[in-house]
């Protein structure tokens, strides 16, 4: 048995890469640093290391050489998921070209939210580094964030030291919308978030009248979605009270339609924040199981985020059209390709359409595909690189076993090579 | 395979060769001697009439990185308008102004580049650096790595920390980021934003850290001259864009003393605050400090009208600048105890007076400056116009009727305000070929690049000649990569994988310990999660490293 130190895990968005791993054969054991987002995901054993068609075991080469002859006949063929490390991407976008193909991030509905804002109006964004050296005050927007990434308070708030505060302990947490689900939002010294519940769908309300408070537009309602407009004061004083504020979201997690102007508004509320005579940040939430991987390999790629399309012989980007789920069921597609490296849960959309699997190895389908080809995972069978939830660090991804199986590249070019 | 490439006129100042007519042979992916004895020409091309260079390097461009993909993403209705099909050999892709990588290797390749270098590697990002670099065909490439903004740095300023082991975190971050060079931008300013300074002038301290800029420049300039890394210091200044911040920039060269030092994109640095708009060139009090101060070198930042966007480290000058986007959005970051950035849509306009201005400036500049090996063709791509304008830029240096034409339609207040019609200069093709290709060479330390001598890799561009330079620097008849044809009649008809060129200066290895212990008190990765290892640009079978040799070395 050999036990891997510092090992980056890809699972959980925010980076952690302390983690101890005991590796016995093929199994895996987190020793330390695990948390409920990440043991889990590293431990997931091994099933299937035969790819199958039709439900029966071939050869690699036989899957292959299927998949490349499904592929070869269709007009629009859709690959989803797009959940693996940057040479997975690689691979994955060379196919779509090859194909035509229409590329969509399994994630993309929730972190369109983001792409909307940031393409109509920017923001002003910060990284984890100086969240973890910086910020005096934290307001955490319509999601709970140690639900979303078990550590977060622990490796970058509440840590022991850091270089421009004499006491991270001092540090101001405060929710709007959603409550905390735990109390690693509490403070070293017992100092509990201040919380402010409301709807989902009052979010766009709220966040709107703090705004407002923010540039110190006058409110003439007492309350909004069950906030005391007083309480909502108190917040915007403090945010621009504060040295170095941090706002943070979860573009998934705003789950209502429109959600995109939330995000923006927030995002125009950071930058009128610094035109206060002090700093404050956005913080965008995101990076799990590739998502940002697929928008940066795709972005430096193509020039657009990770819902495109290859059907005209170049990139073109629709946040909306683009959209696999929709594409499948309005009969707009003919075959489907899955790519999820990561997460065995999650499973292909059901289409009566050839369905072609390249997935980690534990998946079980409620429909068998036509193709089916167990892959390893990134930072666990093979070598690679994963973006961090900041989208400016992409952290390297250890070899953890030998397992035998073959990475998401590895396979998507022997299917681009076969066509 | 033995190539011969028969009779074109050579323009090779590596060599001293100023357009004879010379055959060149290439075996091997490089230039050789004409084999003696009895020998087979595999291959021949007759390039009588034609002019010979070698490969193009832009030694400032900014193609690989994080604020470039921000770029991107903040523009689809800019690639809309440009898309790249995909073909037999070719990836599909986006253009304009700034381009998808696959097409950043296709049309510097067929404008005869085969070399860029990103001057802006943040050392958190440069692992994004190299992979969007690793996805950009045909070209070499390489990074400067950025520092003067991090906090490791200003704390061993603080504390005084000798020169030895500045030189040492110099030395490791080089190697840790894989690159050839080291860059500063807006010295110190990055950090100040994040402690709500707005501005930070020259001998201005931070309010954290009570560091000057001066104090970075020098300790940096020193750090890269001491270690023996060939590419002076590459500083973009304090101020950008700001009235007046000529005078910042005479003092930067002042300041430095003696150091050898490179100042980037100096058009953005050389603005006076006189005439009715209180905006005026500085161009001939920067371009008489640069020719008597033999230190310093300069690339132009020159910028030519349209739509483009801004990428930059300086998040403090590109925050102030956001009130200028067009379109209107921007972005900034504050990045990791590191660096940040600032993404700002641009459009500059002929008929606009700062513009116009800014565009004689520039040109001013180049034509200023006597020493064609101590000036560099850019635009700071994407900041001042794309790269793909260089044919264009390249014709205003050469063609004077061409740029006094240009001239009368610019803005009036901006015409008066320029001496541009009276200066008589026209670029030659030779000093063309020393800002683009032996300079730039020279300047970064490449070995085996940049000239057409025998043991110099062939890469090699083949013109038409043409009156028209615009015509005939856009369209070369061949280009060749490492030997191999890529380009023929301005179309790529081949393509291939560059390498990626760095250094590797060494350091005491015991300062590992502490950055250690700062990594782990203060950082968000482990120290041994941070360094790149050689496997992440050579593993996918396509990337290469490729290490020069330091200032001292014993060849």
């Amino acid at each position: 048995m050999a036990e891997i130190t510092e090992v980056p895990s890809p699972f959980c968005g925010i980076g952690t890469d302390d983690l101890i791993i005991q590796v016995d054969g093929v199994s895996l054991k987190v020793a330390e640093n695990g948390c409920a987002v990440n043991s889990p995901a590293f431990e997931q054993a091994i099933t299937d290391t035969r790819p199958r068609v039709d439900g029966k075991d071939v050869s690699l080469e036989a899957a292959v050489a299927k998949a490349a002859a499904l592929l070869k006949n269709t007009n629009q063929p859709v690959i989803g998921g797009c959940a693996t490390d940057v040479n997975g991407m690689r691979a994955l976008l060379a196919l779509a070209d090859r194909s035509g193909a229409v590329v969509d991030n399994m994630n993309f509905t929730g972190a369109r939210n983001n792409f909307l804002a940031l393409q109509d109006s920017g923001w002003m964004n910060t990284t984890l580094a100086e969240v973890k050296n910086r910020c005096d005050l934290l307001l955490v927007v319509g999601v709970d964030l140690e639900g979303f990434s078990p550590r977060f308070f622990e490796r970058y708030l509440w840590n022991k030291e850091s270089m421009f505060m004499d006491d991270t302990a001092k540090r101001e947490v405060i929710y709007l919308g959603k409550a905390p689900s735990g109390t690693a939002s509490t403070s070293p010294d017992g100092q509990t978030a201040l919380v402010f519940e409301c709807a989902n769908e009052d979010l766009p309300d709220v966040v709107a009248v703090l705004r407002a408070l923010v540039k110190g537009n006058p409110i003439r309602v007492d309350s909004v979605g069950g906030i005391a407009v007083a309480d909502l004061q108190a917040i915007a004083d403090k945010l621009k009270a504060a040295s170095y504020s941090v706002v943070t979201w979860a573009a998934g997690a705003l789950a209502y339609s429109q959600a995109e102007l939330t995000v923006q508004t927030l995002s125009e509320m950071v930058k009128e924040i610094n035109d206060r005579n002090t700093r404050s940040s956005g913080l965008p939430l995101g990076g799990k199981e590739g998502d940002q991987t697929a928008n940066q390999v795709c972005g430096w790629t193509t020039g657009y985020p990770a819902r495109t399309r290859f059907s005209s012989g170049f990139p073109e980007y629709d946040p909306y059209l683009n959209d696999a789920n929709f594409l499948l069921s309005n009969g707009e597609a003919d075959a489907l390709v899955w790519v999820q490296a990561f997460n065995v849960k999650a499973v292909p959309p059901v289409t009566a359409l050839p369905t072609i699997v390249v997935g980690r190895s534990g998946m079980t389908f409620a429909k068998e595909p036509d193709v089916f080809i167990p892959v390893g995972t990134p930072g666990i069978d093979h070598v690679g690189h994963a973006y961090r939830m900041d989208n400016v660090v992409a952290i390297r991804l250890k070899k953890l076993r030998e397992s035998g199986l073959p990475s998401t590249s590895d396979v998507l070019n022997a299917i681009e090579q076969a066509l | 395979m033995l190539i011969k490439l028969t009779g074109g006129a050579v323009y090779d100042p590596a060599s001293g060769i100023d357009g004879a007519k010379q055959d060149i042979y290439i075996q091997d992916g490089r230039i050789v001697d004409k084999p003696t004895g009895d020998f087979q020409v595999d291959k021949e091309y007759d390039l009588k009439g034609k002019v010979v260079m070698s490969g193009a390097i832009d030694m400032h461009t900014h193609i690989g990185g994080g604020k470039g993909n921000i770029a991107r993403t903040l523009l689809p209705e800019d690639h809309r308008a440009d898309p790249v099909a995909r073909t037999d050999i070719t990836r599909s892709g986006c253009g304009h102004a700034m381009p998808s990588t696959f097409v950043t290797g296709y049309r510097y390749a067929e404008m005869g580049y085969t070399a860029g270098f990103e001057p802006a590697v943040l050392p958190i990002n440069a692992r994004q650096a190299h992979m969007e670099m690793a996805d950009i065909p045909i070209l070499d490439k390489g990074g400067y790595v950025l520092l003067g903004s991090d906090d490791y740095l200003l704390r061993m300023l603080t504390a005084k920390k000798d020169q030895k082991a500045i030189n040492d975190y110099v030395a490791f971050t080089m190697q840790a980021a894989k690159a050839i060079g080291v860059k500063v931008v807006n010295p110190g300013g990055i950090n100040a934003f994040k402690f709500n300074q707005r501005k930070l002038d020259l001998d201005e301290q931070n309010s954290h850290y009570g560091v000057t800029p001066r104090e970075i420049l020098k300790s940096l300039a020193t750090a890269v001259k001491e270690l023996g890394v060939t590419h002076p210091l590459h500083v973009h200044g304090c101020n950008l864009g700001v009235p007046g911040n000529m005078n910042t920039t005479l003092d930067t060269i002042q300041g430095i003393g003696g150091l050898p030092m490179h100042l980037t994109h100096i058009q953005f640095h050389s603005y006076g605050t006189e005439g009715d708009f209180k905006f005026s060139s500085g161009a001939a009090q920067i371009a008489e400090a640069v020719n008597k101060n033999k230190n310093i070198t300069i690339d132009v930042g020159q910028i030519l009208f349209g739509q483009t966007v801004t990428a930059s480290g300086d998040n403090m000058r590109q925050h102030a600048n956001h009130k200028h986007a067009s379109p209107n959005k921007w972005v900034t970051m504050d990045i990791e105890c590191d660096a940040g950035c600032g993404v700002v849509p641009f459009k500059y306009k002929d008929k606009n007076f700062v513009n116009a201005l800014q565009w004689a400036i520039g040109l001013e500049t180049f034509l200023l400056v006597d020493d064609p090996w101590r000036i560099f063709l850019t635009t700071d791509h994407p900041n001042g116009a794309p790269f793909t304008s260089y044919p264009h830029l390249i014709r205003l240096l050469m063609d004077r009727s061409f740029r006094n034409d240009v001239l009368s339609t610019i803005h009036p207040e901006a015409q008066k305000m320029t001496t541009l019609a009276s200066i008589e200069r026209e670029y030659s093709l030779q000093e063309i070929a020393i800002m683009t290709r032996a300079g730039a060479a020279r300047l970064i330390g490449l070995q085996d690049r940049g000239g057409l001598s025998a043991g110099n890799w062939a890469d090699i561009t083949v013109y038409t000649d043409n009156a028209d330079r615009q015509l005939m620097f856009e369209k070369p008849d061949y280009v060749f990569k490492d030997g191999e044809l890529v380009v023929v009649d301005g179309k790529v008809v081949h393509t291939k994988w560059g390498t990626t060129h760095v250094v590797k200066p060494d350091f005491d290895a015991s300062l590992e310990k502490d950055l250690q212990k700062y990594f782990d008190r203060f950082l968000t990765m482990k120290l041994g999660n941070f360094k790149i290892s050689d496997d992440e640009i050579t593993e996918d079978g396509r990337g290469s490293l490729t290490v020069h040799p330091l200032k001292g070395d014993v060849a």
